[in-house]
C-alpha cells in the first residue's frame, strides 16, 4: 500500500508492506536510518521518535498506521551543521560511546526538556528509563541532559 | 556506502577531548552496519535449530526455493571449502552437517528480496531432526557421551585430560599445595550466564566483486581474524576477501567469533549479488558467545594476623557447544582466582566443558569476572572469622611488585593495588537519606512498593584485577601504517577496531603528539591496506594501538628526514614484550612471564534492599581505578561507568535462562539489562601509576570494573541483609528474611 507522511516537516511517500513497521518504512524506504533498530519489540527506546508530537517507538507503530501523520527523527533535530542543543550536550559531555542508544536519547531529551525545562534527577532518570544503554552506565547522559537543561 | 577518509581533529595524549565520531553518532548519520544499502541488495536470514542436541535426520528445501522472491537456500552441500571454523580451534560447522550441538545454531541459509521473504521461506524449509538427549549439566558432562570425541583443544600444549567433553583443564601448583593456616574458611559459589547485550545486533554486508572474491563490512572486533576464519571455508585465497569495518554498536567480547560473515559471503557469492544480514534481538542471543557460567569450590587459609596462607580454589566453567575462546578464559579464570593478593601457597584447577548449552566465549572480564566474584565473597568471610576489618584484610595482602603470583611469575610492572584500596576507601558515600522520600529513589522504585519499611542499608567492599593484553605466548601484535605529506597532514591506517570504546581518539591522539601536527585523518578499517591490528579485546587495544601508531609516525618522521619534501609511507608492527605459555602439569611459568601486565580496580558500594519483598537499590558506587595513565579522562571515565553497569547487572538481573539447553528468555523483555533507574552514581578516581614497558604509561581500562563491580554489590548485599549470598545474579528470594 501507499503510504504518504510528513517526516521532519516533508512529505515523503513510500510503498509498504502491511506488515512493515514505522521503524522498517523509515530505515529501508524512507532514507531515515538514523533511528535503530535494537529489540523491535519496545523495550529499547533505540527507535524513538516523535509521533505527532509524541514520544514513540517507531517498531511499535505500523507504517500504514503512519499514513497522513507527522513524524520527527533524530535526523531532524540539528539545523544543518549547528548541533541542537541536546546534540551538542550529549557530544561534549562524552555521552556516546558505540552511540547504538545515542539517536533514541537524544530525541526522549529533546522531549523531555520541552515538556519540563528544568528538570530534577529523578526526571532524568524516569523519563529516560526506558532507553537502554548498553556502554555508558548512563553517568555522562545525565550530564548531558543537565548541560542541555541550562544551555 | 564506501566511507570517505574522515578528517578528524582532536588533541593530544593525556588531553580530554571529545570523541571524534560522536557528532555523526549524535545527529543519526553514523553508518553501522545495520544501515548499510547498496543497490540491488538481498536480505539474508538463518535458519537455526530448535534443539540443543539432535542428529539431523533430513533436510528439503524443495519448497522454500520456490518461494516468492527467493534468490538461494544454502546448506553445508554448498560450503565451497573447509566446512568447519573457530576463532582458536576449527570445530563449528558453517552450517549443520548430520547433527545439532546447541539452540539456535545455523542450519540453512536463504537470500531474498526482502527480509520478511526471507523468513517465510526459511520456515518451510523441512528439516527432520531426531532429538538427542542433551547435556545441560557442566558437573555431569564428564561423565557424559563425548560431544566432540575428536578432542579439537588437544595438542596445543595444553595438560592431557582423556575425560569426556573436557575443553580445557589446568592445574596451577603454587609452593605448598597442602600447606595449613591459622583459620581456614570454605565456600561454593555460582555465576549465571550473563548476555553481551550489545545495542546493535550482529550486521552485515557481503559484496561480490565479479572476480570470485568478496568483500565484507560487518560490525567485528578483530578484521584479520575474521578474514582467517572465512576464506577456507569459501575456498579462497586471503586476498580474496577483504574484511571491511563498519560501525559497531557494541561489542564486550561478542563479536569476536564470526556471526554473519561467512554466511552472507556464501549468499553473496552464490547469487552474485549484495547480501545483507541483520539479525533481530532474539537471534543476537543465540547469534554470539555468552560469558562462561561458573561453579567454584574455594578455601582460603590465613595466619591469625590475616595473612594468607594458602588458597585453594577449584573452578568448572561450562562453555557450551563449541570451543571458542574457552581455553583461555579457563586459564584466565585460575590464573586471577586468588585476586590481587599475594599468598606463598596456592592450588588452582581449572576446567571448561563442552555442554548442550549455548557457547560461551569472551566477555568482557574473560574469566576473572567469575573468580572474583567468589575470591571477594572469601576475603569478606575470612575477614568476619578473624575478626578484622575487611578493607584492612586486603590491605594486608596487597600485591605489589616484586611479589610473585601462582604462576611463579614475579610482578617487574605497575600494581598499585594497596593505592587502589586506599582511594576506593577513602571516598565518602552519600549519608543515608532520611525517609519519607520520593518512591523512585527507594528498592521497587515506580513500583511503589514500599515507603521505607523493611528497607536495610549495606555497604560493600571489592577488589579485581585481571590480565592487559594476550597472553601464555600468543604472538600478541598491532600493525599501524603512516602516510606522512610534506605538506604537514598526515593519513594512518590502522585495523583496531572502534567498538564504541574510543580507540578511535587514541590512535589520533598519538600521531598528532608523535607527528605535532594537527591535521590528522583515520582511514576505516580494513584488512587490505594494513596488516592486523589484533582484537579489540583483552583491555589490550589502547596499548597496542598507541604503541604501534607511535612506531609508524616515529619511522615516519624519520624517512622523512631521509626524503625531504616528498610524501612517505611506512607500515610498523608494535609487539608487547613475549610471553611464554604455563606448564601444563604445574601451571608454572617457563619464562619470565605468562602475562603482559595487570590493572586493578577496587570498589566501594551502598545498597538498599527491602527485605519484605527481595527489591534492591544500589545507592552510590565508588571506584578507584588504576589505569596506567590516562589518554582521554573523560573516556576512562565512561569506560569505567559502563563497565560497572555491566557487573551490576551481572549482580542483580542478567541471566540467560536455560531449560534442557534451550534459551527460555531471548528477549529485552524477559532478559533484563540495567536502566537509567538502576544505576547509582559512580564517583571514580583514576590512580595514574604508568606501565613501564607500555607507549605513554598506558594501561587498558575497559574490564576492570566489570571484574570487580558485581563481587562489590554482592558484597553490599551481604552487609544490608546477613544472608552469604553465593550465587550471582542475586534473587529476590535470596534477600527476602
Amino acid at each position: 500500500m501507499r503510504v504518504s507522511l510528513t517526516i521532519n516537516g516533508e512529505r515523503h511517500e513510500a510503498d509498504c508492506w502491511e506488515g512493515e513497521s514505522l521503524l522498517f518504512a523509515l530505515r529501508e524506504k524512507l532514507g531515515f536510518p538514523g533511528s535503530k533498530n535494537a529489540c523491535e519489540q519496545g523495550e529499547c527506546g533505540s527507535c524513538s521518535v516523535l509521533y505527532d508530537g509524541t514520544l514513540v517507538c517507531a517498531c511499535l507503530v505500523l507504517a500504514a498506521q503512519a499514513d497522513g501523520h507527522e513524524v520527527t527523527t533524530v535526523e531532524g533535530l540539528a539545523e544543518g551543521e549547528e548541533l541542537h542543543p541536546v546534540q551538542q550536550a550529549f557530544v561534549d559531555a562524552g555521552a556516546v560511546q558505540c552511540g547504538f542508544c545515542t539517536p533514541g536519547l537524544v530525541v526522549a531529551t529533546a522531549d523531555l526538556l520541552r515538556r519540563s525545562p528544568d528538570p530534577s534527577d529523578d526526571e532524568i532518570r524516569e523519563a529516560l528509563s526506558g532507553n537502554l544503554c548498553r556502554c555508558t552506565g548512563y553517568a555522562k547522559i545525565f550530564d548531558a541532559v543537565r548541560a542541555a537543561a541550562r544551555s | 556506502m564506501t566511507q570517505a577518509v574522515r578528517q578528524l581533529q582532536v588533541g593530544r595524549v593525556g588531553e580530554l577531548v571529545p570523541r571524534v565520531d560522536a557528532p555523526p553518532k549524535v545527529k543519526g548519520e553514523f553508518a553501522y552496519a545495520s544501515d548499510l544499502v547498496v543497490p540491488g541488495m538481498l536480505w539474508g536470514h538463518t535458519l537455526r535449530s530448535p534443539w540443543s542436541h539432535a542428529r539431523i535426520v533430513s533436510i528439503d528445501i524443495s519448497e522454500a526455493v520456490s518461494m516468492p522472491g527467493v534468490h538461494a537456500v544454502l546448506t553445508h552441500d554448498d560450503v565451497p571449502g573447509q566446512k568447519t571454523y573457530g576463532l582458536e580451534f576449527p570445530d563449528q560447522p558453517v552450517l549443520a552437517i548430520d547433527r545439532v550441538l546447541y539452540y539456535g545454531e545455523p542450519v540453512a541459509l536463504v537470500a531474498a528480496e526482502h527480509p520478511e521473504q526471507a523468513r517465510r521461506a526459511a520456515d518451510r524449509i523441512r528439516v527432520e531432526y531426531e532429538p538427542l538427549e542433551p547435556v545441560a549439566d557442566m558437573e555431569r558432562a564428564l561423565d557424559s557421551p563425548d560431544l566432540h570425541p575428536e578432542k579439537p583443544t588437544r595438542g596445543h600444549g595444553y595438560r592431557e585430560d582423556d575425560r569426556a567433553n573436557v575443553v580445557r583443564h589446568l592445574v596451577i601448583r603454587h609452593g605448598d599445595p597442602d600447606a595449613e593456616g591459622d583459620v581456614s574458611v570454605s565456600g561454593y559459589y555460582e555465576v549465571g550466564s550473563q548476555d553481551q547485550a550489545f545495542l546493535g545486533p550482529e550486521s552485515g554486508l557481503a559484496v561480490p566483486d565479479g572476480e570470485g572474491g568478496v568483500d565484507i563490512y560487518v560490525a567485528t572486533q578483530w578484521l584479520h581474524v575474521d578474514r582467517a576464519q572465512v576464506a577456507p571455508c569459501l575456498d579462497l585465497p586471503l586476498e580474496q576477501v577483504r574484511i571491511h569495518l563498519a560501525g559497531v554498536g557494541g561489542a564486550f567480547g561478542g563479536r569476536e567469533d564470526l556471526s554473519m560473515q561467512i554466511h552472507g559471503a556464501l549468499l553473496a557469492l552464490h547469487t552474485s549479488r549484495p547480501v545483507k544480514i541483520v539479525y533481530d534481538r532474539e537471534e543476537s542471543f543465540t547469534g554470539h558467545v555468552h560469558r562462561h557460567p561458573a561453579r567454584m569450590w574455594c578455601e582460603h587459609r590465613a595466619r591469625r594476623d590475616g595473612k594468607l596462607v594458602n588458597v585453594r580454589f577449584r573452578i568448572l566453567l561450562d562453555g557450551g557447544a563449541y570451543a571458542s575462546s574457552s581455553t583461555a578464559v579457563a586459564s584466565n579464570a585460575a590464573s586471577f582466582a586468588l585476586g590481587p593478593y599475594e599468598s606463598p601457597n596456592a592450588l588452582i584447577e581449572s576446567t571448561a566443558v563442552y555442554t548442550n548449552n549455548p557457547p560461551c566465549g569472551a566477555m568482557r572480564g574473560f574469566g576473572a569476572v567469575q573468580t572474583c566474584f567468589a575470591a571477594e565473597a572469601q576475603m569478606d568471610r575470612l575477614a568476619a572469622a578473624l575478626g578484622i576489618d575487611p578493607v584492612e584484610l586486603r590491605l594486608l595482602n596487597a600485591l605489589k611488585p616484586g611479589d610473585v603470583l601462582p604462576t611463579g611469575q614475579a610482578i617487574t610492572g605497575s600494581m598499585p593495588v594497596a593505592e587502589c584500596i586506599r582511594a576506593a576507601a577513602a571516598l565518602a558515600p552519600p549519608a543515608p537519606e532520611p525517609l519519607p522520600r520520593d518512591v523512585i529513589r527507594l528498592p521497587g522504585g515506580a513500583g511503589n512498593t514500599t515507603n521505607g519499611d523493611g528497607v536495610r542499608r549495606g555497604v560493600g567492599f571489592a577488589v579485581g584485577f585481571k590480565n592487559i593484553a594476550y597472553s601464555e605466548g600468543f604472538d600478541d601484535y598491532c600493525a599501524a601504517r603512516v602516510r606522512l605529506s610534506p605538506d604537514a597532514w598526515a593519513e594512518v591506517h590502522c585495523a583496531a577496531a572502534e567498538v564504541g570504546q574510543g580507540v578511535t581518539g587514541v590512535i589520533l591522539q598519538v600521531a598528532r603528539t608523535e607527528l605535532g601536527i594537527d591535521d590528522v585523518r583515520l582511514a576505516p578499517g580494513q584488512t587490505a591496506t594494513v596488516e592486523s591490528a589484533g582484537s579489540a579485546s583483552a583491555s589490550r587495544m589502547t596499548w597496542m594501538a598507541a604503541g604501534a601508531v607511535r612506531d609508524a609516525c616515529r619511522a615516519a618522521l624519520e624517512e622523512q628526514a631521509r626524503r625531504p619534501g616528498e610524501e612517505v609511507d611506512v607500515e610498523r608492527i608494535y609487539r608487547h614484550p613475549r610471553t611464554t605459555p604455563l606448564d601444563p602439569e604445574t601451571g608454572q611459568i617457563t619464562g619470565e612471564r605468562a602475562h603482559v601486565a595487570f590493572a586493578t580496580c577496587a570498589m566501594k558500594v551502598v545498597t538498599e534492599v527491602d527485605v519484605d519483598l527481595g527489591l534492591t537499590r544500589v545507592v552510590w558506587i565508588g571506584a578507584a581505578q588504576d589505569v596506567g595513565r590516562a589518554v582521554n579522562p573523560q573516556q576512562v571515565e565512561g569506560q569505567i561507568e559502563g563497565g560497572t553497569a555491566q557487573g551490576l547487572g551481572l549482580a542483580l538481573m542478567e541471566e540467560i535462562q536455560t531449560r534442557d539447553g534451550l534459551i527460555t528468555n531471548a528477549s529485552f523483555t524477559d532478559y533484563l539489562i540495567p536502566t537509567a533507574l538502576d544505576m547509582p552514581p559512580v564517583e571514580s578516581v583514576l590512580i595514574e601509576d604508568p606501565e613501564p614497558d607500555a607507549p605513554y604509561g598506558v594501561k587498558g581500562v575497559g574490564e576492570p570494573p566489570t571484574v570487580v563491580s558485581s563481587a562489590a554489590i554482592a558484597s553490599a548485599l551481604r552487609d544490608a541483609t546477613g544472608r552469604e549470598l553465593t550465587r550471582i545474579p542475586v534473587r529476590p528470594d535470596d534477600i527476602c528474611l
